[in-house]
């Protein structure tokens, strides 16, 4: 690169090896929607044995060879690596790089008014660490044994004796975790130093504050799970014990190893970084609802300190929740009861949070555009997800509910028709700003009502099927009697989640169309007032035109007195 | 195409009062230290639910070789300080001595690493490898990675010393700002083995 003149970069260094945080930022996004319909794949395979147990699967069957299906049948050890994999690149490869490493990296410097990131080529090494660990996730098929077994936890002693694609999925989380840690580092210092002139922390969108908390879990939650899957290798690979007990006993044999290890260990470690993850999945997505619920309602956020504080306190509580993962595990009710008071105490912020956002539609003259429909469906679903965990946050509940369908549908309330939704919203929002061209408006309530209609029936159901016992990660769910009366339940949901793919369909036409036939759009087609909206569409190299000078507070929609309804943060004059 | 400028990669933020590489420093310090910070929690974890320690009876001090350990504490602690004296050169304007304190940072840390070198040798000598209990878990997984954080100090020292060093010419604040950030790295790998010494040691 040079320091003057304007001659093109060449095309690898623009678009592959790019230092640009609007590229990097794409690159993760259109990584992580790969991965996304990638991941729900598998789960498509699964619910075929989950609705038809033991049945030999059309088409496909035939297509994934005679280990993974004999006659077409799936084999249990492949339902189990489709079940680990969903997991793991769903929360790994999906909603946390399209969360943080798209919609952070492409909103954030341009919302603070920045040229870029802190450390451009430090954001292009993490991305380009992250996408050989995705592969790398990927290869696992390949190994002798299949992917990774023992769900996307990665139990112990199980993981430690499960087939070599298990070391794969070490490696993998090993590099995916450094992508995170750097990226992280870069989000911080950005927020924290290159913010623009006169844009003071109480004067930051929301979805700042929720990608600086983000940024802080991950930089401290994720460092403990790296050294538990070193751990895990070195317990693999080089036969140490740290999480084999002593005396273990497989498969009617003694195992072979030194002993002295816990089991329990491994799970405190995961749980000390997949707690907060979860935070890591849930808070980009608050963020993205918070600026969209503001635009489309023309009026400011209701409680926006509020919602701040709210964050903040979350972020804290999230490293003190982690093993009400664990009342099962026999760790005393000791341990038991200070894990479930610090629960309900987390859920508070959480439920204020959702207020706020209830009360800022309250007499707002709301637009429904499809960012405005997906951030509305995200307040009743998220509602439905947060609620229905705190039996689960309950010691005696949990003892019933515990690791059975009910589990499923709560955590998947939060993150599907919860962030997932509010990353579409966000797609369909800053669309826009990224390619100069709207997403067609149609095929957005067409993709928005049918998901909406088919994700309920997917989850719902779930309920009931763990309210009845069924347990999750069941090969075959007829086994046990108390199974087979909500078996009916099994085959609505598999054709509801076949249902929800067909519904991608708009969604992935719209994508690719509108790149070319979308309606060009000017900076600020949504009249919005924050700063992404000052840059050009799509935004240059270094961002903004003019140095942007930050006059007031981020959401003032509908100020009296204004001909306009909206007085954007960069005019002085609004 | 113009090269962006990005504000405060120099010059102290005033509010903060730090140039953005001295605050991602001391970012990635904290995470470093819930990494080491988790290892140790596991150690604990597994030292107190074993019945003795090391496993096998005995002393951790009469397994693992103390004065060679001392030895390594205190090239180490002198490296710290020689890493001092480098960023100092470079605050005072004199590269000739910036490159005479750096070369013996580095020259300490490969002191450290052969000295390891033997001490591993020796373990291994005597078939005590990581699988053969706990105790050797825990002492080759933390010696490894500290020795791994070690590798890495002199990988960005010896670029500072060399290729890096070229900043001098055209911006010696930012090198000494670069020096100052490695050296802020190479005192928390010191910090690591001060704790990791005694309660692998002597403990």
């Amino acid at each position: 690169m040079t320091d003057h003149g304007h001659h093109e970069l060449p095309f690898w260094r623009k678009y592959i090896f790019s230092v640009d945080h609007k590229v990097i930022g794409i690159q993760y996004a259109v990584t992580a929607l790969v991965f996304l319909f990638f991941g729900f794949s598998l789960m498509m395979l699964m619910r075929w044995q989950l609705a038809y147990p033991g049945q030999p699967l059309p088409v496909f069957g035939k297509l994934l060879g005679e280990t993974a299906m004999p006659g077409g049948v799936m084999a249990p050890e492949f339902y189990n690596q489709l079940g680990a994999m969903h997991g793991t690149i769903m929360v790994f490869l999906g909603v946390v790089p399209l969360a943080v490493g798209g919609f952070g990296n492409f909103v954030v410097p341009l919302q603070i008014g920045a040229p870029d990131m802190a450390f451009p080529r430090l954001n292009m090494v993490s991305y380009w660490v992250f996408l050989p660990g995705c592969i790398l996730m990927l290869c696992s098929f390949l190994m002798p044994g299949g992917a990774a077994q023992s769900g996307w936890t990665s139990y112990p002693p199980l993981s430690d004796i499960a087939p070599s694609g298990q070391t794969v999925w070490c490696l993998a989380m090993v590099l995916i975790i450094t992508s995170s840690l750097l990226g992280s580092i870069n989000f911080i210092v950005t927020i924290v130093q290159l913010r623009a002139k006169g844009l003071s922390f109480w004067r930051l969108p929301f979805f700042v504050h929720a990608q600086l908390v983000t940024a802080f879990l991950l930089l401290l939650a994720f460092p403990p799970l790296e050294a538990a899957t070193v751990m895990q290798i070195m317990d693999r690979v080089a036969g140490t014990s740290f999480f084999l007990p002593s005396g273990l006993v497989v498969s009617g044999e003694q195992l072979k190893v030194a002993g002295g290890g816990s089991p329990l260990l491994w799970q405190h470690l995961f749980w000390f970084l997949a707690h907060p993850e979860v935070y890591v999945l849930i808070l980009p997505g608050m963020g993205i609802v918070a600026e969209v619920i503001a635009n489309n309602t023309r009026k400011p956020l209701w409680g926006y300190r509020l919602l701040v504080y709210s964050v903040i306190f979350i972020g804290f509580m999230s490293f003190v929740v982690w093993a009400h993962h664990m009342f099962m595990t026999g760790m005393g009710t000791t341990m038991s009861t200070f894990f479930q008071t610090t629960t309900m105490i987390i859920s508070i912020p959480s439920v204020v949070i959702l207020t706020c956002f209830i009360m800022s539609l309250y007499g707002g003259n709301i637009r429904f555009t499809t960012p405005m429909l997906f951030a509305t469906a995200f307040l009743p679903m998220f509602a439905i997800g947060g609620l229905t965990g705190l039996p689960l946050g309950l010691t005696a509940a949990d003892i019933y509910l515990h690791d059975t369908f009910y589990v499923i549908g709560h955590f998947h309330y939060v993150v599907a028709p919860g962030t997932l939704f509010a990353l579409f919203a966000g797609v369909y929002y800053w669309y826009p700003k990224a390619t100069g061209r709207q997403l067609s408006d149609k095929l957005g309530k067409v993709h928005f009502w049918l998901s909406f209609v088919a994700i309920n029936l997917v989850f719902m159901p779930m309920f009931f099927q763990g309210m009845a016992g069924l347990s999750r990660r069941l090969y075959d769910p007829t086994v046990y009697a108390h199974g087979r009366g909500v078996q009916a339940l099994n085959v609505l949901i598999s054709w509801g989640a076949w249902g929800l793919a067909i519904a991608q369909l708009p969604f992935i036409i719209n994508f690719v169309m509108s790149l070319r036939a979308g309606a060009r759009v000017a900076e600020n087609p949504w009249h919005s007032t924050t700063l992404e909206w000052a840059a050009p569409s799509p935004p240059g190299h270094g961002n903004f035109l003019t140095e942007p000078v930050v006059y007031r507070e981020p959401y003032e929609y509908s100020v009296p007195g204004k001909t306009k309804d909206y007085s954007p943060q960069f005019q002085a004059e609004g | 195409m113009s090269e962006t400028v990005i504000p405060y990669m120099v010059k102290p933020h005033p509010v903060t009062g730090l140039p953005n590489g001295k605050l991602g420093i001391w970012l990635f310090l904290a995470s470093e230290v819930m990494l080491f910070g988790a290892l140790f929690s596991s150690y604990v974890l597994i030292r107190i639910g074993a019945p003795h320690w090391p496993p096998e009876g005995g002393l951790s001090s009469e397994i693992l070789n103390v004065p060679l350990g001392t030895f390594n504490t205190a090239v180490l602690i002198t490296s710290s300080i020689t890493m001092v004296l480098a960023w100092a050169s470079c605050k005072m304007g004199s590269l000739p001595r910036f490159k005479m304190w750096m070369s013996a940072t580095v020259f300490l840390a490969l002191v450290f690493l052969v000295v390891k070198y033997f001490e591993y040798s020796d373990k291994f000598h005597h078939d005590h490898f990581p699988s053969h209990d706990n105790f050797f878990a825990v002492y080759f997984l933390l010696t490894g990675l500290h020795g791994l954080h070690i590798v890495g100090g002199i990988v960005v020292n010896t670029f500072l010393l060399t290729a890096g060093s070229k900043m001098w010419q055209t911006d010696p604040e930012h090198f000494t700002n670069r020096v100052e950030n490695a050296g802020l790295y190479w005192h928390f790998v010191d910090l690591v083995w001060i704790f990791l010494f005694p309660s692998l040691y002597l403990l």
